[in-house]
This record gives structure tokens, C-alpha cells and sequence, in this order.
């Protein structure tokens, strides 16, 4: 190993630690932000300008739902769709808080519904149905609205006959509703077959982070799969697997970088290619 | 037998039973109206024991070591298993196990999670955890049922798929997603049967099915109680009180709609009794596959896709 790889190693290090021990970007709202990669002190502003993405190391940073629709689908062209489906407490499910209280503090901490924006708009004019995840809504866990949502975005396009995008940004299943989270893996997985069958392109661009029942739904059955750069994506979590395994693993382990050297994905994006690459996609899957 | 530690009194009168019937015997005495007592009241508290088990009881029943596995299903539901080994991509997981078998009279497709009942079982099965390749492999059985008209019958009971850095370079989410949408296209009729751990996504990578039954004291969930107890309550001795709410136990999941039978174990659980159990489940999965053989292909889809669709609950 040469030092060069080894300061490489120690940054991935140090950034699959902070990030994960950082579950939110806290930096939104501040006027300087501290980057997790390279530690350069950056004005809010630049960081936003240059689509949530480091202007000095090009580390991207987590974005939340709003924000990703408003860089991908061209201006003013999404239409948001299911809006008005909540989330319910169907086992009225407590642990060290009401899940219903929660429900309540994650709605005010990021003026959303739930954890998922469904819809259609377009993207360099193609038309396209959507569901995009909001990490900062519980952690962009699958409970029964994220799960409905996703699925009625599919049923969208294959109503309208027009690609799917899903963008993917969550820890795995909402705990909380116990077996109907583990069932929306399911119900999502279905959906996808009915667009195979109906021979429809369905993309997903996985974000950071993917994991759990997401991964192991209807992130990973898109018929071309981008990884947005800097994503860490996998089915079990690091710490699970370091607890089940008891050795270290290996720095790079569930980075996008990692997923392609394993042949999991098609590619990965930037953030700033993404738009004009899932555009030339859907002409190139286009008589 | 391994004995729980609340069955531990009931473990008492039974051998104070036989100590009883051993000092008669030796002593000449008569005591058999107080063994007949005794065993009344026996009955009477095996019967209020097991009617009455918290979650967290039932999920040691559950997880027993002496809980028949997979292969011991096959051998007391079926005839001429014939097993079909490997993903034809370099591996044969051993966690996932799957052949061709005459049920009653009915050619069958047979898949199932295996477990050990020792710890050198378990190595070879390890313990019912599969990696991406077992997943694999019951989806080439699944096209293989597909393509030659025959009913598929899953048996889970695995504590998830494998958390390993194998797993996760092979596409562990992958295989299980795969699976889900494939098994949405089969025409062919599909039952699972949760038999005893039916845990998270590594479960229902073979559970997408027409009927999912679960044996009584088995248990179906998004995670482990330990798991969910670590996360949430960030002590994993809270484990009780998270097998209590996530509602894992197949009465909680009949009510939810999640499943649609439960299949009744002999008292105090599968393991006391295998021809019982085996009879038992057999039964009720010739009772659903003749429920659904003359459907045609495309209507059991889309009533697969019905059944699947419908759940979840939220506010409109
Ligand atoms: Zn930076």
C-alpha cells in the first residue's frame, strides 16, 4: 500500500464513519457548512448552488426529497400525486416513544408527509411517473404509505404508459408497522412485474443511503440501475454484519465504487450528470 | 428433550408423576387414584400453559432445537423427494434446500430454509441463514415448477438471510427482489408455510405465494425482537416487549390479514410430536392446492397481485 492509498483509505474511513454516525446532513439552514470529505469550510450558499455537492472534493451530500425534484424534473413540470395518503398506527406501536408521536416530529421536522414523493413531471421533456424518498423522514424507512405511494407512482405509468423513475434514500423497513412494512416489499416487487410485463423502462437511481427492505424490493429491480456517486448501498448494515462476522471490513465496503466493481449496477452518476443521463436513457429506450 | 425454562414446572409434575408410579410399583402400594389426580391436574396445566404463552414463550417454542426442519417435513409429507441441487452459477447453498416430490397424490415442487439440531448441522446449513446463491437457486426451481405445471410449496424458518461481506458482494438485496417479482409471474399455484422463524426480507424471498400459512407457535416478522429491541429501545434485553408489539404471532397475523390459515401444532409445540405435525401440515397444504389447481395462470396472478396489493394500512 502506498501512503497515498493509505490517506485514500483512512478518508473513506473517516467519511463512512461520520456519515453513518450522522444519519442527517444538520448542516441545511446554516450559513456555513462543514464538508464531511474534506473538511473545508463552505458558504451554505455555494454548497446549494452547486446542487448539494462539495465545490472543493465533489462529496455529495445528502439531499431530501424537495430538493432532488426541483434538480431533476424540469422547472415547474412535477406534478405531485397521492399526497393526501397518511401515515395510520395500525398496531399503535410504542417503544421508548408513541409511533404516532413520532409520526408528529418527523412531519415537523421536514414538512412532509411521509417519507416518499409520489407523482409524474418531466425530465428534459420525457414524461415520466415518480416516487422520490426523503431520508429525513424516519430515516426513509418503508412503512405502508411509502409502500402504497410507490406502487400507485407504477400503476401511474402503466396507466399512462410512460418510464418509471424511483430514487431511493432509506435505512429499510419502518419497525413500527412490523409485518405490513415487510409486506410492502412485496406489494412494490409485484408492481415492478406488471411494468416488465407491460414492457415499460423502470429506472431507479439509488441515493445515499439504500438499505434493507428497499434494497431487497424495488430499488434493485430497476431494468438499468444508477448509483448516485458517493451512495453507500446494501442490504444489511454495516454494523450488523461487523456484529455477525466479528471482522473489520473493508473501507470501501457498500459504496457505489463497490457495488460496480460487484456488477450490482449499471453506472454510477454524479449528481450534476444525472438529469441529461436518465434523459438519454429513456431516448435511447425510445422508438 | 430439551425442556424451556417455562415449561420447567410442568417438567416437575410429570417427573414427580413417574416417581409416584415407580414407588407403587417397587412398594406394591396402590396410589393410582393420586397418579390419575395428579395426571388431571397435569393435563389441566399443560393445557392453561400453553393456551396462554406470552410472545416471547412462543417464540422459544419456535426456535427449538428439536423443531422439525425442512427435510424432516419432507420426509413426513412426501414420497419420492428428489432433491435438485445448485444455482448453476458455482454455488449450492445448503441454507436453501429444494427437489421434486409426490405429495399425497399430487407432484410437488418443494422448497425450504434448513436448519440444524446441532451445531455441526448448523455449520452445514448455516443455521437456515441464506446467502444470495440459495435465492438463486429456488428461483431456477421456481421457473423449473413453472415451465412443468407444478405446485410450489415453500417451508420457512430462518432467522433472515445471511449479513456477511459474501452476501453483500453477491447482491444479497438483489436475489431476494428478484425473487419477489419473479414469483409474482409464476402461474402456477404457490403455498408457503411459515414453520417456525419467519424473519424479514430473508423470509419472504420464498413467501410471495397464493396461501401463506403459518404453523401455530411460528412467527412472522420484519425483524427479529432482538433486533428491533436493540434498534429502538437500544437494549436488546427489551426483546419480549418487542415480540409483543410487532405483533408476530400467527393469531395477530391471521387478524391483520397477512395470512390466510394456521396450521395447529401438537401441544406444547411441533417438536412433541412429528407425525402430528407433519399430518397436520400436509393436510392443509393438498387443502389449498386443490383450492387452487384449476384456476387458470392468469387469473391466479392477478389474484396473487390482489392479494399483495390490498396490503398495508394507512390514512385517506
Ligand atoms: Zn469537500
Amino acid at each position: 500500500m502506498t501512503v497515498k492509498d493509505w490517506f485514500k483509505q483512512r478518508k473513506e474511513m473517516q467519511i463512512a464513519r461520520r456519515t453513518q454516525e450522522t444519519p442527517v446532513d444538520d448542516s441545511i439552514g446554516k450559513l456555513w457548512v462543514k464538508c464531511y470529505s474534506c473538511d473545508a469550510q463552505l458558504l451554505r450558499k455555494d454548497v446549494e448552488e452547486n446542487l448539494e455537492v462539495c465545490p472543493k472534493c465533489g462529496y455529495h451530500f445528502r439531499i431530501n426529497a424537495r430538493t432532488r425534484i426541483h434538480q431533476l424534473f424540469d422547472e415547474g413540470s412535477f406534478q405531485e400525486l397521492f399526497g393526501n395518503i397518511t401515515t395510520a398506527d395500525p398496531l399503535e406501536f410504542t417503544d421508548t416513544e408513541a409511533y404516532k408521536k413520532r409520526i408528529v416530529q418527523a412531519k415537523a421536522k421536514t414538512n412532509m408527509n411521509e417519507a416518499v414523493v409520489s407523482g409524474v413531471g418531466k425530465i428534459e421533456g420525457h414524461e415520466v411517473a415518480a416516487a422520490v424518498m426523503d431520508f429525513e423522514f424516519m430515516g426513509g424507512s418503508m412503512g405502508s404509505v411509502v409502500g402504497e405511494k410507490v406502487t400507485l407512482a407504477m400503476e401511474e405509468a402503466l396507466k399512462r404508459k410512460i418510464p418509471m423513475i424511483a430514487i431511493t434514500a432509506s435505512g429499510g423497513a419502518r419497525m413500527q408497522e412490523s409485518i405490513l412494512s415487510l409486506m410492502q416489499m412485496a406489494k412494490t416487487s409485484c408492481a415492478v412485474a406488471k411494468l416488465n410485463e407491460a414492457g415499460l423502462l423502470y429506472i431507479t437511481v439509488l441515493t445515499e443511503p439504500t438499505f434493507g427492505g428497499v434494497t431487497a424490493s424495488f430499488a434493485t429491480l430497476g431494468d438499468i440501475i444508477i448509483a448516485e456517486q458517493d451512495a453507500r448501498i446494501g442490504f444489511a448494515g454495516r454494523r450488523v454484519i461487523e456484529q455477525t462476522i466479528r471482522q473489520n471490513l473493508p473501507a470501501d465496503f457498500q459504496t457505489a465504487n463497490y457495488l460496480m466493481k460487484f456488477g450490482q449496477i449499471d453506472m454510477i452518476s454524479s449528481r450534476a450528470d444525472l438529469k441529461s443521463t436518465i434523459a438519454k436513457l429513456i431516448s435511447l429506450h425510445t422508438k | 428433550m430439551a425442556i424451556l425454562e417455562f415449561e420447567k414446572p410442568l417438567y416437575e409434575i410429570e417427573e414427580k408423576i413417574k416417581e409416584l408410579k415407580k414407588i407403587s410399583e417397587s412398594s406394591g402400594m396402590d396410589v393410582s387414584d393420586q397418579v390419575e389426580l395428579f395426571e388431571k391436574q397435569a393435563l389441566e396445566y399443560k393445557n392453561e400453559l400453553y393456551s396462554n404463552l406470552t410472545p416471547a414463550q412462543r417464540l422459544q417454542i419456535a426456535r427449538h432445537s428439536e423443531r422439525p426442519t425442512f427435510l424432516d417435513y419432507v420426509k413426513l409429507m412426501t414420497t419420492d423427494f428428489i432433491e435438485l441441487h445448485g444455482d448453476r452459477e458455482g454455488t449450492d447453498d445448503r441454507a436453501i434446500i429444494g427437489g421434486v416430490a409426490k405429495m399425497g397424490d399430487q407432484n410437488v415442487m418443494i422448497i425450504g430454509t434448513q436448519k440444524g439440531k446441532s451445531t455441526k448441522e448448523n455449520l452445514i446449513y448455516n443455521f437456515g441463514m441464506p446467502q444470495p446463491q440459495g435465492y438463486r437457486k429456488a428461483l431456477r426451481l421456481f421457473y423449473h415448477a413453472n415451465k412443468f405445471n407444478m405446485p410450489i410449496v415453500t417451508l420457512i424458518d430462518t432467522p433472515g438471510a445471511y449479513p456477511g461481506i459474501k452476501a453483500e458482494e453477491t447482491a444479497q438485496g438483489t436475489a431476494i427482489a428478484v425473487n419477489l417479482r419473479e414469483m409474482a409471474k409464476l402461474g402456477v399455484p404457490i403455498i408457503a408455510v411459515i414453520t417456525g422463524e419467519g424473519c424479514s426480507g430473508g423470509a419472504l424471498g420464498l413467501a410471495v405465494a397464493d396461501k401463506v400459512l403459518m404453523l401455530e407457535h411460528s412467527y412472522y416478522t420484519v425483524i427479529s425482537p432482538e433486533g428491533c429491541a436493540s434498534i429502538l429501545w437500544r437494549d436488546a434485553s427489551k426483546a419480549g416487549v418487542a415480540a409483543e408489539a410487532l405483533k408476530i404471532t400467527s393469531e395477530d397475523l391471521l387478524g391483520l390479514e397477512i395470512i390466510d390459515g394456521i396450521v395447529k401444532e401438537p401441544l406444547g409445540g411441533a417438536h412433541n410430536d412429528y407425525e402430528m405435525i407433519g399430518k397436520n401440515l400436509q393436510e392443509a397444504i393438498l387443502k389449498s392446492i386443490n383450492e387452487l389447481k384449476g384456476t387458470a395462470p392468469d387469473k391466479l396472478k392477478e389474484e396473487r397481485y390482489n392479494k399483495f396489493r390490498r396490503m398495508g394500512v394507512f390514512c385517506q
